[in-house]
């Protein structure tokens, strides 16, 4: 369970008696073992972070010298710039509604799958399946055509007697489409909730049972409570997760935005900035705002967590 | 009997989800034989006759290279990805893990920030210094940064398994007289061949899978990789080209499959007590 929750803290260093202690004491061979991620963490982390930040507030097009422009880069975006004002809108929209909407499906799934009965592993594995296909460009094209004008699901609904646009060419349909895709990838939450609801304790709903708690009750009062430092976990993770998407957008959106910049997601907006316009600096600016705003949403989570997220051993 | 009433409800109940989950994938897979002009307007899976000149069409591939090139990348950089990501990853592992140096909960703790930070912080400056080192174009942007364990959620894995293995262990080995080095490589590395399997498959596959880093890496078509020459059909994607369009995703596909297959119970374990995500 611990495993699950966010990454351990690093374990305080206890005092060692003389020749006893539990880890070796090693330094020069310590960073021996740890000079490869060293060095990248110096010159592929760090390094690039702080050129990046000082990138974010210059002009720089990769073949001159960067030009100081202060804040100028951020006050074009929030104030200049509809097209990246659309695609914060579009990435908040993907956020909002397909982070929900996974982890409620991923945690039904759980539930189904949380049995004793014989095949549980078999579902499990078929549910995850789509998980590791899904950040490919192959599923994308696969979406595409799926939701296209006479595609396979406008034949579907066609059948039931609904008239259907064209859903990736139809600027109100297209984000849906990137959304369902997202949700289609819900095997990685729900095989950590299974982990989870493993973990709570059968007695708690027996006990309940015989006092007269129905299903739903036990599902809100034991479930839910005992469930919250996974549900917690799965929100962080496929929020971040959430924010950073591009392929499908970039597929499915035709490399463009999509219909009226309907698929015009941030990273995607960054890119075409970065490395077709090759305005390096405004999107390095681009990238220094996904940043703080994920570094937000984390707090944000991370504070309201006190409210909602219930730990056993901290009652 | 009713209890069997619920069983046989609940398998159905799976068998229904598990139809729309997987739709998408049988699609694809019967969508690769279908005659051009039944891909999109034929609601039935199965194809009215069998048809594999798309397989044959894509094979030869866009702006005259063979897709077989671009599996032949593929199978390159995430070959030599999985190599680099283990080696590296597993060595500092072992340093947080198991040994005691100065700033050691500091430097942990930055590791761990870096699993939250948005990839796109570092892209601009790291293209800007493989630009510069005339590296653009070719597959060492891609191979480095695994080489120096950037991927911090392998590093965080490994760690934590490493954890899990009795210290007596290593004890008994510096007793014996073995150094750092021959604990580390005869002692703890061969524990943790399920930490050390998982990272693997996980980086072929996410490998496999990326488009971005990929695509703005490389730019010769010779250069290609499976998801950029995919994208070469949809670029020039006239109804005719579906077929091959189709056949080539399909063969894409087939690798993750085959390790989905493989390695099922694995994977999915993995992701369960590491939070790793697919």
């Amino acid at each position: 369970m611990t495993t699950l929750r966010t990454p351990a803290p690093p374990r305080p260093v206890q005092p060692r008696a003389p020749g006893r202690g539990y880890r070796r004491k090693s330094q020069p061979e310590a960073f021996a073992f740890l000079t490869p991620w060293l060095l990248g963490a110096v010159a592929l982390t760090v390094g690039p972070m702080v050129v990046s930040l000082y990138l974010s507030f210059t002009d720089y097009d990769l073949f001159t010298t960067p030009h100081w422009v202060g804040f100028g880069n951020f006050t074009h975006m929030f104030t200049d710039d509809d097209r990246y004002l659309r695609s914060v809108e579009v990435t908040l929209i993907y956020v909002l509604v397909s982070v929900p909407v996974k982890l409620a499906v991923s945690l039904g799934v759980a539930l189904l799958l949380n049995t004793r009965r014989g095949g549980g592993g078999f579902y499990r594995a078929a549910f995850y399946a789509p998980s590791l296909l899904g950040a490919s460009v192959a599923a994308a094209l696969v979406w595409r055509a799926l939701f296209t004008g006479g595609g396979p699901v406008n034949e579907v609904l066609a059948g039931f007697g609904w008239r259907t646009p064209s859903w990736v060419d139809d600027p109100n349909f297209s984000l849906a489409t990137i959304v369902l895709l997202g949700v289609w990838q819900f095997g990685a939450p729900m095989v950590i909730f299974l982990a989870g609801l493993k973990q709570v304790p059968a007695e708690l709903h027996e006990a309940a049972a015989i006092d007269g708690a129905g299903a739903l009750r036990r599902f809100r009062h034991i479930t839910l409570p005992m469930l919250s430092p996974v549900i917690f976990f799965n929100l962080v993770m496929e929020a971040i997760h959430a924010f950073q998407a591009f392929t499908p957008a970039f597929v499915i959106g035709g490399g463009r935005g999509g219909p009226a910049d309907a698929d015009l997601f941030y990273t995607l907006y960054l890119f075409e900035v970065g490395f077709q316009d090759f305005r390096m600096g405004y999107a390095s600016a681009m990238a220094w705002v996904l940043l703080v705003v994920i570094a937000i949403v984390t707090a944000i989570v991370f504070r309201t967590a006190k409210l909602w997220v219930f730990y056993e051993d901290r009652p | 009997m009713p209890r069997t009433a619920r069983s046989i409800g609940w398998h159905v109940l799976c068998l229904c989800g598990m139809a729309v989950v997987l739709y998408p994938v049988a699609w694809l897979a019967f969508a690769s034989v279908k005659p051009p002009d039944e891909i999109l307007s034929r609601l039935a899976l199965l194809p009215s006759r069998f048809v594999f000149d798309g397989y044959s069409k894509g094979w030869e591939g866009a702006a005259g290279v063979g897709f077989g090139r671009f599996f032949l990348n593929s199978f390159l950089v995430a070959g030599l990805s999985v190599v680099a990501n283990v080696v590296s990853c597993s060595l500092a592992a072992y340093a947080f893990a198991r040994l005691r140096f100065r700033f050691r909960g500091a430097l942990f703790a930055f590791m761990i920030t870096t699993l939250m930070l948005p990839y796109h912080v570092t892209l601009i400056p790291q293209y800007v210094i493989f630009q510069q080192a005339g590296l653009v174009n070719t597959f060492v942007p891609l191979i480095l940064p695994k080489l120096l364990a950037t991927e911090a959620f392998f590093v965080f894995l490994i760690v934590q398994f490493m954890r899990g293995i009795p210290r007596e262990l290593d004890e008994a080995a510096t007793i014996d007289g073995c150094s750092v080095y021959r604990t580390f490589w005869h002692v703890v590395l061969p524990l943790s061949k399920p930490a050390l399997v998982t990272t693997s498959i996980f980086t072929f596959i996410w490998t496999w899978n990326d488009f971005f880093t990929q695509m703005v890496y490389l730019n010769d078509t010779e250069k290609f990789t499976v998801p950029l020459g995919l994208r070469l059909f949809v670029d020039t994607s006239s109804q005719s080209d579906f077929g091959a369009m189709f056949a080539m995703s399909a063969l894409a596909l087939v690798p993750i499959v085959l390790f989905f297959l493989a390695f099922q119970r694995l994977l999915v374990e993995g992701v369960s007590t590491s939070g790793l995500k697919g």
